[in-house]
């Protein structure tokens, strides 16, 4: 089809704010409403904002079964004018933002509450990989069902086989993040991690081992979207959007997986922000298996595809070092709640530009990256995204 | 290389016997007809009628062309090995007790990228040979196999679990009497099964071939009748919990349509062997095997039903005859049903007429009592649960594949003009 140049247009105005994390559970009884519920009461209390004011509301989450956001506006009491469900499952922090941000621009809502939850009962991960799609129940649950692990260990070989990634990559980013999340407090993995306890961890599925794979707990998290003037008019502290990107069932044909929509969209990524990679201070990957931070590293231009192992043994990863990663401990550390994982790396990525970040606090943070990746539908993950912020000029 | 399967030891009555669980039984609907497929040991894929582009895992559109004319096709069983894992841990309690469990990324020859079981003796990135099968679920997966044969292969766990192979089982053929049961028993020994019973309906009646059957090693002669309940029972009761694959190859064939008999007798006999037989079979010795699905190396695995290809469609020339097949035929559905989740698959083999006296005036062609031996046992060595046997039924099936109804005239009006 023949078709115009148009040029996207940015988000100057629109700011996100109020970052919430719920502390997580390994096992909870509550349903998923009870946590959703939890981070928009959160909300509240941190900004003054009530039912009344929030006329937009973006939901993402895996076991609301049998609600989905429609029924969420009713049992939480909100009127909004404005309404979605975002099933991107690890992608949906940076997609809820993008979808959230036009509305806010457009006028089509003025304050947008992003929340994500899931509950974790003690048998509802297998629950959830026995029907998690079509594709996956058909051609590759019924392969041993190692769920995740079976996937992701097949893309960890692969990279390593075709990048020349090694296990001490993996490591170093596995004890890095444990080391951010000793001073997290709301992480559910509080033992310090060495890398020879890495290297000698029990074998998953090889070469996946116990310290590649997140715990799946119960949690939430959310965050709002409002315009700039909104945000200071309320003293509240908030970041710039500088650029989004996100991309669905990029490179079917690869025959594994080594690089994700993120290799397609990059250059406008980096141009609609006017930043370059050495410009960022921080980096928030979703790193649901650290092969999939190594694969973010790569597409998103902090180094070459390939040259990700010399990148990682060059810098240090913690929230103190030469390229500060996942500075809350990451789902490695804190735990994978869900859909909450998707929002938990733009969450912190939120508190460091607003100054809420504690004890993990990255020195003069200016400006954050945020990437996400998500569903696994059948050998691959489908959604990626990433998003480029910055620290608002009231704080 | 595979270690050869030692003979499982005698098993030990105070331990308790493993509870068969199941691999991930649920589907798609396109999913179910490549199960259907696996079940014939075929390897067939979608593929464009439009763009030729093959599809996995199994579509309602073609992702190249939008085009929604996908045909099911054989395609080439080659590929290669990318990408592969040892599976450690699993959340299903199937393959949690089986770990630890090799599975893959296929680029297969024909195009697309699959996820698969893999073989033992497959090395790392070489190049497999696929098959389709069902596993202990009933559903359809795929398994690398080695491009080239290997030694033992198939003793290796994972392509076992998805076979009946005979060699290291005890198996009951249910008539021995015939040239078929003798054939059959025959073809069990060479592949290796452990123990024959060959049940004999009234022994003391002479049949040819008693001498050399007894003589046989690991054959066992047992007093069956399976027209006579209490003979079933007291066999089960002997035997049931040692009987891991079951042939079923007692049949009662007469000539002729329903105007043709006076009263039911002869059709009442063909029911009491071929219908009722099953029945007290299953009934007898179902409940047993469907326990003992995963009981080790000599598990409980297949009953194999040896069905005439017009129990899918009546042939007036054995019409009453027919009707008690066809009447098997639905109980063998029936069986697959009860069987399900135990691991142990219903083999139906449906032939063409046998070379054998009762179908004697029919021309040919034929299938010999061996050859239906010698495929019963390859079915069993391959897994395969639905076998159509010799050009009458290869045809027969084609056509009710393709209408059953049209099928049906088929038949049955090919009778008009003929003398009665």
């Amino acid at each position: 089809m023949a078709r115009k140049k148009f040029k996207r247009a940015g988000y100057a105005g629109v700011v996100v704010a109020a970052p919430v994390s719920v502390p997580y559970e390994r096992f909870s009884p509550e349903p998923a409403h009870w946590w959703l519920a939890r981070a928009l009461s959160e909300l509240g209390k941190r900004t003054g904002l009530s039912p009344e004011d929030i006329d937009g509301l973006c939901v993402s989450s895996f076991t609301l079964f049998p609600d989905t956001a429609a029924g969420i506006t009713q049992h939480f009491g909100l009127t909004p004018r404005w309404l979605d469900h975002v099933p991107t499952g690890g992608a949906s922090g940076v997609i809820t933002l993008r979808r959230a941000a036009r509305a806010v621009q457009s006028g089509d809502a003025n304050i947008v509450a992003c929340i994500a939850g899931d509950t974790n009962h003690v048998d509802s991960f297998r629950a959830m990989l026995t029907t998690f799609s079509r594709f996956s129940q058909d051609a590759s649950y019924p392969y041993g069902s190692g769920g995740p692990n079976g996937s992701f260990s097949l893309m960890t070989s692969h990279h390593m086989k075709s990048c020349g990634t090694q296990r001490e990559d993996f490591g170093k980013i596995c004890v890095a993040q444990r080391v951010n999340a000793l001073q997290y407090p709301d992480a559910l993995m509080k033992s310090p991690l060495t890398l020879e306890q890495y290297m000698d961890a029990r074998l998953i599925a090889d070469p996946i081992v116990l310290f590649d794979c997140v715990m799946p707990c119960a949690g939430a998290e959310a965050y709002v979207v409002m315009r700039e003037d909104d945000a200071q008019a309320n003293n509240l502290p908030y970041a710039n959007i500088l650029s989004t990107i996100e991309r669905h069932n990029a490179f079917p044909d690869d025959p594994v997986q080594i690089r994700g929509g993120w290799a397609l969209d990059k250059d406008e990524f980096w141009s609609m922000a006017g930043v370059k990679p050495d410009q960022v201070d921080l980096l928030q990957t979703y790193d649901d298996y650290p092969v999939i931070s190594v694969m973010q590293m790569e597409d998103l231009g902090f180094c070459e595809k390939g040259a990700a192992s010399e990148f990682i043994q060059a810098n240090t990863l913690t929230y103190d070092g030469t390229f500060p990663h996942n500075t809350s401990g990451g789902q490695l550390s804190v735990g994978q709640a869900g859909a909450a994982g998707g929002f938990l790396g733009l969450v912190e990525a939120i508190r460091q530009l607003t100054g809420e970040a504690g004890e993990n606090a990255v020195p003069d943070a200016r400006i954050a990256a945020v990437s996400g990746f998500g569903i696994i539908n059948f050998d691959r993950g489908l959604c990626s995204g990433a998003a480029l912020l910055e620290r608002g000029k009231n704080d | 290389m595979t270690e050869p399967l030692p003979r499982p030891p005698k098993k030990d009555p105070q331990k308790r016997t493993m509870t068969p669980t199941s691999p991930p039984h649920a589907r798609s609907r396109k999913g179910i007809v490549f199960s259907t497929f696996a079940a014939e040991g075929r390897l067939a894929l979608q593929t464009c009628a439009a763009c030729k582009h093959v599809i996995y895992p199994a579509r309602e559109i073609c992702p190249k062309c939008w085009s929604m004319d996908l045909q099911w096709q054989d395609i080439p069983d080659g590929g290669e090995l990318i990408a592969e894992t040892t599976l450690r841990t699993s959340v299903n309690t199937y393959f949690r007790e089986r770990m630890p469990w090799r599975i893959g990324t296929v680029k297969l020859d024909a195009g697309p990228m699959v996820l698969a079981h893999i073989h033992g003796d497959v090395g790392e990135y070489e190049r497999v040979k696929m098959i389709a099968r069902t596993d202990k679920s009933g559903q359809g997966v795929l398994l690398a196999l080695p491009e080239k044969e290997t030694a033992n292969m198939a003793d290796d766990k994972q392509l076992r679990s998805l076979t009946c192979d005979p060699k290291h089982r005890r198996i009951l053929v249910t008539d021995g009497r015939t040239e078929l049961g003798q054939c059959t028993v025959d073809a069990l020994v060479a592949a290796g099964a452990s123990k024959i019973f060959v049940g004999i309906a009234e022994e003391w009646r002479p049949y040819p071939g008693s001498a050399e059957l007894a003589k046989i090693p690991g054959v066992e002669i047992m007093p069956l009748d399976v027209t006579d309940t209490i003979s079933v029972n007291e066999l089960a009761g002997e035997i049931g919990g040692k009987t891991d694959i079951l042939v079923n190859t007692a049949e009662h064939v007469r000539p002729g349509a329903a105007m043709q008999r006076h009263g039911i007798l002869t059709a009442r006999d063909e029911m009491e062997t071929n219908y009722f037989g099953l029945m007290r079979l299953i009934q007898a010795f179902g409940p047993g095997m469907r326990g003992r699905g995963a009981d080790g190396d000599n598990s409980a695995c297949a009953w194999v039903n040896l069905l005439s290809v017009y129990a899918l469609s009546n042939w007036p020339v054995y019409g009453t005859t027919t009707a008690s097949q066809a009447a098997a035929y639905s109980l063998s559905q029936c069986l697959r049903g009860e069987f399900a989740g135990s691991g142990v698959k219903v083999v139906n083999v449906l032939f063409g007429p046998l070379e054998e006296s009762w179908r004697q005036p029919l021309p040919p062609p034929k299938v010999t009592p061996k050859r239906l031996a010698d495929t019963i046992v390859d079915a069993l060595r391959q897994g395969i649960e639905n076998v159509t046997l010799g050009p009458v039924a290869e045809d027969i099936v084609r056509r009710f594949k393709d209408d059953p109804f049209v099928l049906e005239r088929e038949l049955t009006q090919a009778q008009q003009g003929q003398a009665v």
